[in-house]
């Protein structure tokens, strides 16, 4: 099990060449085919099409104009100046805010995931299954359902309504910890521990070079938790109620409800702002889609 | 480049601070960081959710004076196995799941099959289209398409009753929840392709290219070999499916806004939501909570053991 897991990125190479090499065909099969993954990508990127037209719309052509084409006036840098200048700027100080969140917690997360992943498969030690098996059942018990336990806790202590209300839970990633464990297993040979203890290596230097190996996975599990963190709702919105900390999802969110109740302009604000709040990690998917085909991979062939 | 960091390293022996030296203690001092924070912030909250389910604030006489808060035992529990709201709101979801679920991992199977097939080109760009919805944050998914079904607004409403077909009500008591499945399958489709299209290039191709040779058919190959093969990342997505399922917050919270036909208990999620920071009872939030992380922890664990003992993975 454990060696297919390792030899996943390799054979994802090996088959992209071989995909290569083979000859297009053009049949029937072919052809049908092919209009299934064009209608489908027509529904997976529709939405996103009326989102960008209507980003570039005032406040009378979002409603009088059909959405799925330009209106005659072009008012997309208007909107970009009322978004951004609305309420104090507010807007920039939520990306500023998501950002700090997402980036924090991922990195610390990925750290501490990656040490005891590490120990959990390069140690033999007692009470490991038992943390082993914590570690799995955490990972089925969802995050929303600690959410709320979690603000009775934080706000006995008083940290509710603070950037560490959403940071600390953050850190915490069960899936990070599986995953490196599963990499560590198979990525790091005991060979190159034994060899770094005998060169008189203390524990902790032993762990850094097992790092090096182990970074595919680091990347992976960073990028996960970016991601959950980044598109986190609940939690924010059950922790926080000072606008001044909230994410660019609570954030928007708060001038939908707003919107319900009172004035049209707020909608040319929120569809604009949630254009800007998808562009980042659509370009850091863009960017780094080799790596996530990779790490996936890995976790799914254990299953 | 090993070998290098292994002799570099040479200087720094007897240096190592006392706990560093210690075999038996070293893997304890790597898990304590996580575990520390693992306690504090998954195992605490969990057992502090069930203390507090245990309690009730009690107003006496006309609500005026400060509310006192009594033990309440299991009362709280009974109340919530007895609670129809709390059931209807299961129910919807557990329906939700079963009609949702088949058809976006179904969606995903067959499009993770399509780009892994030789019949198909482009496939850098559809796979990154397909993955598109997944870096859109849930919230905005959501908000995103409430406008394209909001009747003020949709350029769907506005053109379907332009060709004279009527006029669709995407937010009715009816069709809301399936609105919101359409909004769930949207976003998660790309993302449940991209790991069974991962487990699929890990097949190697030694296992199927025999079978073409033999003249066996793309579906075949794909319903015989490929799929069986696949199982464990199916089942991974069908977990991670069920769960997200029975958590269902965001699209009912941000439709509620556009539509009157979802409730505060429309979801179990959003019922213990609403009674802790709307109606402030914090502890019948808790029960709420608590039951429904069980019911999601039961489900999902249940599902693991079946499929594990059917498909031997």
């Amino acid at each position: 099990m454990s060696q297919r897991t390792a030899s996943v990125p390799i054979l994802t190479a090996q088959e992209l060449v071989i995909a290569r090499q083979r000859p297009r065909r053009f049949n029937l099969e072919s052809i049908g085919a092919m209009t299934l993954l064009v209608l489908f990508t027509f529904y997976f990127l529709v939405p996103y099409f009326w989102l960008i037209v209507s980003s570039t719309k005032n406040a009378g052509d979002l409603f009088g104009t059909f959405g799925f084409w330009f209106a005659p006036n072009f008012n997309l840098f208007s909107n970009l100046q009322q978004l951004f200048t609305y309420q104090d700027g507010i807007f920039a100080r939520w990306l500023l805010n998501t950002l700090l969140y997402a980036g924090v917690g991922a990195v610390v997360g990925t750290w501490l995931s990656s040490m005891a992943g590490y120990a959990l498969a390069k140690y033999v030690f007692r009470g490991r299954n038992l943390l082993f098996s914590l570690v799995l059942g955490a990972i089925l018990v969802p995050t929303t359902a600690l959410a709320l336990p979690l603000y009775l806790l934080f706000s006995g202590v008083g940290l509710t309504n603070t950037y560490w209300a959403v940071l600390l839970p953050s850190f915490v990633s069960p899936f990070g910890v599986y995953l490196s464990r599963i990499y560590a297993a198979a990525g790091v040979p005991d060979e190159l521990l034994e060899a770094a203890r005998v060169d008189g290596a203390n524990e902790f230097r032993t762990y850094t070079i097992a790092l090096h190996l182990m970074i595919p996975a680091l990347v992976t599990i960073f990028l996960f938790q970016f991601v959950a963190i980044w598109n986190n709702y609940f939690l924010p919105l059950v922790m926080l109620s000072d606008e001044k900390l909230f994410p660019v999802t609570v954030g928007l969110a708060t001038w939908n409800v707003t919107t319900a109740g009172t004035s049209k302009f707020l909608y040319g604000l929120i569809i604009t702002g949630a254009l800007i709040s998808t562009i980042p990690l659509l370009a850091g998917c863009v960017v780094l889609q080799r790596f996530w085909r990779g790490g996936l991979g890995a976790g799914s062939v254990k299953g | 480049m090993a070998l290098e960091s292994v002799t570099s390293l040479s200087p720094s022996v007897g240096k190592s601070p006392w706990f560093w030296r210690r075999r038996g203690l070293t893997p304890y001092l790597f898990f304590l960081p996580f575990g520390l924070l693992f306690l504090l912030f998954f195992i605490a909250p969990i057992l502090y959710a069930i203390y507090e389910s245990l309690f009730r604030s009690q107003r006496s006489g006309l609500g005026l004076g400060a509310p006192t808060i009594n033990f309440n035992g299991l009362s709280n529990y009974l109340q919530v196995i007895h609670d129809p709201d709390f059931f209807a709101g299961v129910g919807r979801v557990l329906l939700f799941g079963i009609v949702q679920v088949p058809i976006m991992l179904g969606l995903a199977l067959l499009l993770a099959l399509l780009l892994d097939s030789t019949v198909v080109r482009f496939k850098p760009f559809f796979r990154l289209a397909f993955f598109v919805p997944y870096a859109i944050p849930g919230i905005i998914a959501a908000l995103l398409w409430g406008y394209l079904y909001d009747p003020g607004l949709s350029p769907i409403v506005k053109g379907v009753s332009a060709l004279g077909l009527g006029t669709p009500d995407f937010l009715g008591v009816q069709t809301v929840l399936w609105s919101i499945a359409n909004i769930v399958t949207w976003a998660w489709t790309g993302y449940n392709m991209l790991i069974i299209f991962a487990a699929l290039q890990a097949i190697p191709t030694e296992l199927y290219e025999s079978a073409r040779i033999d003249g066996a058919s793309g579906w075949r190959i794909a319903w015989r070999i490929k799929i069986p093969l696949v199982t464990p990342a199916l089942i991974l997505t069908c977990i991670f499916s069920i769960i997200g399922t029975l958590q269902l917050f965001n699209e009912p919270q941000v439709l509620s806004t556009i539509s009157n036909n979802i409730p505060t208990s429309y979801t179990p999620n959003f019922y213990a939501y609403y009674t802790a920071f709307g109606n402030n009872n914090y502890y019948y939030g808790a029960a709420i909570a608590v039951v429904l992380a069980l019911v999601t922890f039961v489900l999902s664990f249940g599902f693991l053991r079946i499929t594990q003992r059917q498909a031997g993975v």
